[in-house]
């Protein structure tokens, strides 16, 4: 018998503000009093200098914390908001994963499913392959996807034991999928926002009947009782569908995974992984997890938790992120961060941002993988790489060595508070930071306030977007220095 | 160390705008403004040039290219006109240029004039622009208040010093160059403020409040150089003479090597400072220099190189300030006529700014600001870039006796 395929590691990551739904209700409840029922809880949101592609890099170096990326085969990322519709957007998060050239990449979308269908797609092959789901969704202000979606990330690394990636966590045990066109909502690419039919239909026809319907025929072919399932992830943000869903297919009440409706909010394609990083953290050796992803038909995937669960590095996961919330009031501030309200931003916004592809190509390590030089011969670290060391005793030229910095943890130098700088979330901060073990950095820092500014306060880097060329349309990425906090490896 | 060229080179004229929101002119009529004043007390015709080095540092909104805006200014006789740029001392580059060339004996008389044209940006401050592919990929953009306001928090981890007190300091510096700057007709900033004022100003960049930083101006500066022997064939008696000029760039060592500078001094500073005073003979610049002009973009800037310059003991400048060593009537005067923070910062001609100003206060021409102890021997720090990367010069200038 072969080797059995798994999970082999697994991670989250959810932006820190938490928009409070009764913000935003309050804001439209003039025009739109409907919404109270959906006023209740708070949405993660992400800052106006993440998408798609930041998110999905946080969650997967989460994912592969303490772990030999060199032994990583592929790469999917799955998302129905990649930022390029023509530009490799999972060879991105490759280049600032600093994985290898020779492995395979690919981009999932076309469905929220295609988080799920990724997975399944991974588990079918040997290979060890990093699976990552992102979404960053717009939704018209006073709708009730802007109450009830969430951003957020999630990464699961799918492969064999003795692959040099360290044990299986889970073992999969199958799956089972359907396709059917079912148009609950949909959004062409040329359009910002969803376009979704009735709740009530939906959940008749779409959750209970194609949901549902899988489900039942997931555990009749995989042979397993309802009863048997110890962790149900069933990703519907739709009050008692989950549990209605698990009912009729004889999975105790107790078994069902809380949606994370009422902390994070319906992240979309990532939900199912997320949802599932979640259950692992908490899984017992043994349990059985039954994952579902809906949409345009339905996945259904079955994992048995082994011994390794309970041994995983430590890490920041789910649990992590949602301990350090920060509950966030500003409706404004969301509204422009998604481009949904067009601020007076002033003449200091103005400055073209043109990006010669050229240079980004020759520094895409240092840009993209924030990989600096150490001298062979001095052993002096810095940022970028040049021809002749910055050394001041010697002059050593052409002895640097590629020398990745991302997960150095740093000490703040200097620092301020800009409030001149243009910056979509002022004050902007940034200063001179110090990594622990050599190299220097100006950096800008993100998910910082005045109390966490101060010199030698420690610091640990996020790839984030620097700036957008908003005449071309094209993001530039960079990586920020974001305060260490507890619980951060 | 090279010879130097203490008392090679003499001042023959100098000339400057009226710096400020000068709405009603362009860069060339703004040059025309402090050239004639330069051309006038040097007594001599424009034919007498030999060459000529123009500096200004923002090409974009500005005059473009090239030498030749100076030349077509000016109607200079077709002789070589050098565009210098090197950031925010550009000024005293292009000084350095025609002082070098009338020390190597190339040029009989020199010209070295400085103009910026700023207030065409539609916005305080100076102009946000690109530093070149590499480092808009990985480098902060920032703000100069925000590059510079890093100074604050740096020396107060070093010396121990508490925001309030470091505030207070800064504050005094700003109340105390606006003092001075209501003396001077052609300062961009004539009006007096309090403590008050200053200490409860708008935050701009952290720690540093709408006082602590100088506005943007434009404005033009001329220097005109010769040989102490033409300059007295010529009929001058009282000679100033240029007793050092160093420029010191960084080396990326600031911006790269972690653990090395600690981010609470200009290091170029320190070491243009030091080739300085060698090259001027100077031994203990607390008691030999008579005044001081220095680049105080910002209050922090000034404080802090008031140590960098070994005027102050390293940590103790902020007592000095507070003591009121560098006011107008205090020990050694620093920014008698305003500093940048009141007679105002157009860009390339501020370096030739500070000289202008050390050379009437040596002659005893500055007027109601006229340092009351006469001077002997003047310095005056340009600095262009930002502490961790920057390029920083000493002039000094002195009585030919002295």
């Amino acid at each position: 018998m072969s080797s059995p395929t798994g999970i082999l590691a697994f991670g989250a990551y959810i932006p820190q503000r938490r928009l409070q739904r009764s913000a935003v209700f309050a804001a439209n409840a003039w025009f739109a009093p409907n919404l109270k029922g959906q006023s209740k809880g708070e949405r993660a949101i992400a800052c106006w200098d993440e998408d798609t592609v930041t998110m999905a890099v946080e969650a997967s170096r989460d994912c592969l914390t303490g772990l030999d990326r060199t032994a990583i085969a592929g790469i999917s990322l799955a998302s129905t908001t990649l930022p390029y519709a023509d530009r490799l957007n999972s060879g991105l998060v490759k280049e600032a994963l600093c994985l290898e050239n020779t492995l395979t990449a690919n981009d999932q979308t076309g469905s929220l499913r295609a988080g799920t269908s990724a997975l399944i797609q991974a588990l079918n092959g040997t290979a060890p392959q990093l699976v990552v789901a992102a979404d960053l969704r717009k939704a018209r202000p006073a709708s009730e996807g802007e109450l009830v979606q969430g951003d957020a990330a999630a990464a699961i690394l799918v492969g064999q034991a003795d692959q040099g990636l360290g044990e299986i966590a889970a073992t999969f045990l199958g799956s089972h999928s359907v396709t059917i066109d079912f148009v609950d909502h949909f959004r062409s690419t040329s359009a910002d926002f969803d376009y979704g039919w009735e709740s009530r239909w939906i959940r008749d026809e779409g959750h209970t009947k194609i949901l549902g319907g899988a489900l039942i025929e997931a555990l009749t072919k995989l042979g397993v009782a309802g009863a048997d399932i110890d962790h149900a992830i069933i990703p519907i943000a739709v009050r008692g569908v989950p549990e209605s869903l698990a009912r009729s297919c004889g999975i105790k009440p107790g078994a069902v995974r809380d949606s994370l409706s009422s902390v994070v909010g319906d992240s979309g394609t990532p939900h199912p992984l997320l949802m599932l990083a979640a259950a692992l953290e908490e899984a017992k050796p043994g349990d059985k997890i039954l994952l579902a992803g809906f949409g345009q038909g339905a996945d259904v995937l079955l994992f048995q938790a082994t011994d390794a669960v309970a041994r995983m590095p430590e890490q920041l996961g789910v649990a992590g992120h949602l301990a350090r919330a920060r509950q966030d009031t500003n409706y404004t501030r969301f509204l422009f961060h998604r481009g949904l309200l067009d601020l007076e931003k002033g003449m200091r916004a103005e400055m073209d941002e043109k990006q010669p592809g050229t240079s980004l190509y020759r520094n895409r390590k240092a840009v993209m993988g924030l990989v600096g030089g150490r001298c062979t011969k001095t052993g002096t670290v810095q940022f970028p790489r040049t021809e002749i060391g910055v050394n001041a005793n010697d002059r050593s030229q052409g002895t640097q060595e590629d020398y990745p910095l991302a997960d150095k943890i740093a000490k703040i130098v200097t620092y301020t508070a800009d409030s001149l700088s243009f910056s979509p979330d002022p004050p902007v901060y940034y200063g001179a930071i110090d990594f622990v073990g050599g190299g220097r950095l100006v950096a800008e820092f993100a998910d910082c306030s005045a109390e966490d500014v101060e010199v030698g306060r420690q610091m640990r880097m996020v790839f984030r977007i620097k700036a957008v060329d908003h005449a071309r349309d094209f993001t530039k990425y960079f990586w920020k220095a974001v305060p260490v906090q507890k619980g951060d490896a | 160390m090279a010879k130097g060229i203490r008392d090679k080179v003499a001042i023959l004229g100098m000339g400057c705008a009226k710096f400020g929101e000068r709405w009603d002119m362009d860069a060339d009529q703004l040059m025309v403004e402090a050239f004639n004043e330069a051309v006038g007390d040097a007594g001599i015709d424009v034919s007498q040039l030999d060459a000529a080095w123009l500096a200004v540092a923002f090409d974009a909104v500005n005059i473009g290219p090239s030498g030749i805006p100076l030349s077509m200014a000016l109607r200079l006789p077709n002789i070589g006109v050098t565009k210098v740029e090197n950031y925010c001392a550009s000024g005293t580059e292009a000084f350095r240029g025609a002082v070098y060339a009338v020390a190597s004996g190339a040029c009989d008389i020199a010209l070295a004039l400085g103009a910026e044209k700023l207030k065409d940006t539609g916005y305080g401050g100076l102009p946000v622009r690109s530093r070149g592919t590499t480092f808009d990929m990985i480098g902060v953009t920032g703000s100069a208040p925000g590059n510079f306001a890093q100074l604050a928090g740096a020396y107060r981890a070093k010396h121990g010093v508490s925001k309030d007190e470091l505030k207070q300091a800064m504050a005094h510096i700003s109340v105390k160059s606006h003092a001075n700057g209501s003396l001077n007709p052609k300062a961009h900033l004539q009006k007096a403020v309090d403590m008050d004022t200053v200490l409860n100003a708008p935050m701009i960049a952290e720690p540093l409040g709408l006082f602590d930083c100088c506005g943007v101006s434009d404005g033009a500066a001329c220097a005109i150089v010769t040989s102490p022997e033409i300059a007295r064939s010529l009929g001058k008696r009282d000679l100033v003479t240029i007793k050092a000029l160093q420029i010191s760039a960084s080396n990326g060592w600031e911006l790269q090597q972690a653990g090395g500078w600690d981010g609470s001094y200009f290091h170029t500073t320190r070491v243009a400072a030091a080739k300085a005073y060698q090259e001027a003979g100077i031994t203990n610049p607390r008691e030999q220099i008579s005044l001081m002009e220095v680049h105080d973009c910002f209050s922090i800037t000034e404080l802090v190189t008031m140590e960098d310059l070994f005027i102050s003991k390293e940590g103790q400048g902020y007592k000095d300030v507070l003591n009121g060593f560098f006011d107008a009537d205090g020990g050694l005067p620093c920014q008698i006529d305003g500093g940048l923070k009141c007679f105002g910062h157009p860009i390339g001609a501020s370096g030739l700014r500070m000289i202008y100003e050390n050379y009437l206060q040596l002659l005893g021409r500055a007027g109601a600001r006229q340092r009351s102890t006469p001077p002997t021997m003047a310095l005056s720090h340009n600095l262009g870039g930002s502490p961790i990367q920057n390029v920083s010069a000493v002039a000094i200038v002195g009585l030919a006796a002295a």
